[in-house]
């Protein structure tokens, strides 16, 4: 049978089915061109690393290669589907441009070494400045892209050997309001719904969320819910009029950095329309009162005034919700890198908790990620939490981890919240920090204001080591260079958005001298020979197996306790989820006082709520309805830059392009840079499609072709993820965040990307 | 009746708390979160001084509603400011500057709270419903940012101290 182009037809044929029926399995497989099924030698078990989704595949082998992939029919997540990215992304492994020698700075040049020399010169310098400056010198950003051996590693290698703060993901950028929406309402990270509520729902509301490009997979499930019986209606809130808004049932395609107002609107309408359920709010929240009375003014029409759309559209995604008996919400970065993130995902919380929409069936919340492998940041405190979701401010909780860890309480810095990834290069411009290690991620495309971000990783007061498979924007900025392993080539887990946790096995070796995360962070530790109080080791885990185990130690009597879970039993039986199916399905969550993650903030400040205050506000451990009032954004669209610019991503890339740009097939589906208008905008501009536009903001200019699109008039849209490896040219004129600015939500500290004033003009 | 005393106390804190912040975000420019947020928080103290202006002509005060420069746009000398603190981003020394500017911040935040509890002590005492309303309404945004310059205070600090 001819494979199916998955570019031209990214979601595949339909296997439509009803109202809790088992999703039909379909099986997705590619191999390379010349190879046929009987060529392939072993078909190894991994899971999907180009999104969050963990779509579980057997990766095709033969003669020490990969030469394709095929989904796991028997998997829960995916029941054999495959995404475009996964279909062709593993070519990338085999391009010719990887990162085979480890590369040391010399003369202002970069120059290849082995292995002992570049570590040495990371020991040497981490030594030197350990004794001369202390721990609080030393940062580590990493990323979503890792396994979970590889966080917890790093996790204690950083914040009980080092003994520093700052340590943080470019899950910041990506997921971290899903966490700090999740702690805010529940007390506690952890995905409260199932990716198979989409089985049961019989309203899907998408907020800010692209699934079709983000999450293939699973939107091919809610295709094929709406093209069986009884299908499930579907609201989509977005200012494009992307995929999903074409398929829904009401698209409310409001204007950038609006969805607190539309969100207050919706509540509104569901108290106004007793559309509640009085039982469950008595019964498992708090602060109902107060949420009461923040709506109250925020009619249909009052939200609509805010958000630019109709008011009769907002009372009918109210009706679809508010009389839906399975409610299953979903949210990502069209609210995560807005103005107002946390408060607009506490809001979509707020509406399944006051719904009673939690825990069953086809009912819940799915606060998503953007990453793989974002969820084991979260959890191994790789970011701006503690391992196991264990509470910065609750010295029992401190005093705990040390014991797993052997240290001193005073080892682990609990003093404040482990520092976020914009205050560690906002330390590194001050010149603070002076050792910052970066693994698997490119901050030099990815985060706001570009040329900021190019100048504090070219500053000499930073000794920069950057750990990647290829030569990043950011490595060619490092003053020494990593080349690691990758997916299918080093064994290890990660947890999906759903809590599913996948083994993903070593299938070929990594290329030239090439070295697995782990290894690389153990020889680390061990050459700066960081030991534990009584003498020993700190690290006394030697691969990924005693990594996992020594994590189930760490993890054990915490929300996200992999103890049920082994290496034999995930290659036995495939994914399995952490918590069960779904959290909170009786009401108890983990928000007591004694257990909580985090005791709050304030969601227009983000002031820490105290210990005591917290005890006050919710001595039993329920759920926590908060209001929040609208903050205009900073920068709004003015007379010098009349235009919101709204960044985000396509089906066929991941982040910034290393590996989705090597791969044939996604290359020469989204090849270079673009803009989005509207037709109206064009119009007045004097634009045809196609036409060059220079892109301005009070921080850069980006140059891009115009494709005229189904936008709202006044919002332009710039995909985040070309920088300038491949950009074949000068200057620096072709990453969205050139235009971006450094702001942050004031909770979850995730940077604005959603919204930025710019100009366009007709490039010459 | 000297409630109009207490009520020209607090209006004269929250103007100087405005005014205090807006000058924070024009000094530390580079340390973005401040730069940002003190504008809000200062739209805070700028609408609590409003009010109490409004409410004062009961009492027969004239207090001014607003101050020049106070609107939120920049003066010649914030640009000044702001322009040097972009400048003196890449260095060390204003890490220590946030960190006396905070501490100044979180006194007159404190000054301006406790004027609003001495008016709401007052107003309880007189059976002045009306104004009881303005403090219920107004006071609790005093203290989320006198918990705000705690909070940023107990971040900043540590990096600073020991670097």
């Amino acid at each position: 049978m001819p494979e199916a182009d998955r570019i031209a037809d990214p979601w595949g044929a339909r296997t439509p089915y009803g109202p809790g029926a088992e999703w039909p399995p379909r099986q997705d497989v590619h191999l390379a061109e010349g190879v046929g099924v009987e060529d392939v030698e072993r078909w190894v078990p991994a899971a999907s690393l180009l999104h969050s989704n963990g779509d579980a595949m057997d990766i095709a082998v033969a003669g020490g290669r990969i030469v394709g992939v095929r989904g796991r029919v028997d998997d829960r997540v995916n029941r054999g589907r495959l995404g475009p990215k996964d279909l062709y992304g593993w070519q990338a492994n085999a391009s010719p441009d990887r990162l085979t020698r480890p590369l040391v700075r010399d003369g202002g040049e970069l120059r290849p070494a082995d292995w002992d020399t570049a570590m040495e010169r990371i020991v040497q310098r981490a030594k030197a400045l350990l004794e001369e400056r202390g721990p609080s010198a030393f940062a580590h950003y990493t990323s979503g892209q890792l396994f979970l051996e590889d966080y917890y590693t790093l996790a204690t290698i950083w914040r009980a050997g080092i003994g520093t703060n700052h340590i943080d993901g470019n899950t910041r950028l990506c997921t971290a309001t899903a966490a700090e929406a999740l702690k805010e309402t529940f007390g506690c990270d952890g995905q409260p719904a199932t990716l198979a509520d989409i089985d049961h729902a019989d309203c899907l509301a998408l907020f800010g969320h692209n699934m079709a490009a983000t999450q293939a997979v699973s939107w091919m499930r809610v295709l094929d819910r709406r093209a069986g019986a009884d299908p499930p209606a579907l609201v989509c809130v977005d200012p494009r009029t992307t995929p999903v808004a074409r398929e829904a049932d009401v698209h409310l395609a409001i204007r950038p950095g609006t969805n607190v107002p539309l969100l207050n609107g919706l509540l509104h309408e569901l108290i106004e329309n007793g559309w509640t359920d009085e039982d469950y709010i008595e019964r498992h929240t708090v602060g109902h009162d107060e949420l009461r009375a923040a709506v109250a003014e925020w009619t249909a029409d009052a939200a609509a005034v805010h958000c630019g759309v109709l008011a009769d559209d907002i009372r009918a995604a109210a009706r679809l919700i508010g009389r839906a008996e399975r409610l299953l919400c979903t949210v990502l970065q069209g609210v995560y890198q807005s103005p107002q993130a946390t408060a607009a995902a506490v809001q979509v919380n707020n509406l399944v908790l006051i719904r009673g929409m939690l825990g069953r069936p086809g009912a819940g919340v799915l606060q998503m990620n953007g990453q793989p492998t974002a969820q084991n940041t979260r959890e191994c405190g790789a970011n701006g939490d503690l391992p196991g979701f264990r509470n910065w401010q609750n010295d029992e909780h401190v005093r705990d981890l040390a014991s797993v860890w052997n240290v001193d309480p005073l080892q682990i810095p609990h003093f404040a919240p482990p520092t976020h990834a914009m205050e560690i290069f906002r330390y590194c411009e001050e010149g603070t920090i002076g050792h910052l290690w970066i693994s698997a991620t490119n901050p030099a495309v990815s985060l706001p204001e570009l040329q900021r971000v190019r100048s504090i990783l070219a500053d000499e007061r930073v000794f920069v080591v950057v750990q990647d498979l290829f030569l990043t924007e950011t490595a060619a900025l490092a003053d020494v260079v990593l080349p690691a392993a990758t997916w299918g080539e080093k064994t290890g887990t990660f947890t999906n958005a759903d809590r599913t946790v996948h083994l993903c096995e070593r299938a070929v070796d990594p290329p030239g001298d090439a070295r697995s995360d782990l290894e690389i962070f153990l020889d680390f530790a061990g050459r700066m020979d960081f030991r534990d109080r009584d003498g020993a080791p700190l690290i006394k885990w030697t691969d990924p197996e005693s990594a996992f185990e020594a994590w189930k130690a760490c993890s054990g009597g915490r929300p996200c306790d992999y103890a049920a879970i082994a290496y034999h039993l995930l290659r036995e039986r495939g994914g399995i989820q952490w918590g069960g199916e779904r959290l909170y399905g009786d009401g108890r969550f983990w928000s007591a006082p004694d257990e909580c993650e985090s005791y709050g903030k304030d969601l227009v400040t983000g002031a820490s709520v105290e210990p005591v205050e917290y005890r006050s506000l919710n001595p039993d451990g329920r759920a926590m309805l908060k209001a929040a009032d609208h903050v205009p954004p900073d920068e709004q669209p003015d007379e010098r830059h009349p235009v919101a610019l709204t960044t985000g991503r396509t089906l066929y890339h991941f982040h910034t392009r290393t590996k989705t740009a090597r791969a044939p097939e996604l290359q020469a589906a989204a090849p270079d840079v673009w803009i989005e208008l509207s037709a109206l905008d064009a119009r007045e501009l004097g634009l045809e499609d196609g036409d060059p536009v220079a892109i301005v903001s009070p921080r850069g200019t980006v140059r891009a072709p115009a494709r005229i699109a189904d936008i709202r008039p006044g919002v332009a849209f710039l995909p985040f993820h070309y920088g300038y490896w491949d950009a074949g040219g000068e200057g620096h004129h072709r990453a969205a965040n050139e235009l971006t600015l450094t702001a942050w939500d004031p909770n979850s500290k995730q940077p604005l990307l959603k919204v930025a004033a710019v100009r366009l003009e007709r490039a010459p | 009746m000297k409630l109009d005393l207490a009520l020209r106390a607090v209006h004269r804190s929250e103007r100087r708390l405005a005014e205090e912040l807006l000058e924070l975000g024009e000094r530390h420019k580079a340390d973005h979160d401040v730069f940002h947020l003190s504008k809000t928080l200062a739209g805070w103290a700028r609408g609590h001084a409003r009010a109490l202006a409004e409410a004062g002509k009961r009492f027969g005060l004239d207090l001014d509603a607003d101050e020049p420069g106070s609107d939120g746009s920049p003066g010649p000398l914030s640009v000044v400011r702001e322009k040097t603190a972009e400048l003196m981003g890449r260095r060390p020394e204003p890490g220590l500057l946030l960190l006396r500017d905070l501490r100044r911040l979180h006194l007159a935040a404190a000054e301006a709270s406790i004027d609003w509890t001495v008016l709401a002590q007052g107003a309880q005492a007189a059976k002045d419903g009306q104004l009881l309303d303005l403090v219920t309404a107004c006071h609790p945004q005093t203290l989320r940012t006198l918990r705000w310059t705690t909070t940023r205070l107990k971040e900043g600090a540590p990096q600073v101290l020991v670097s």
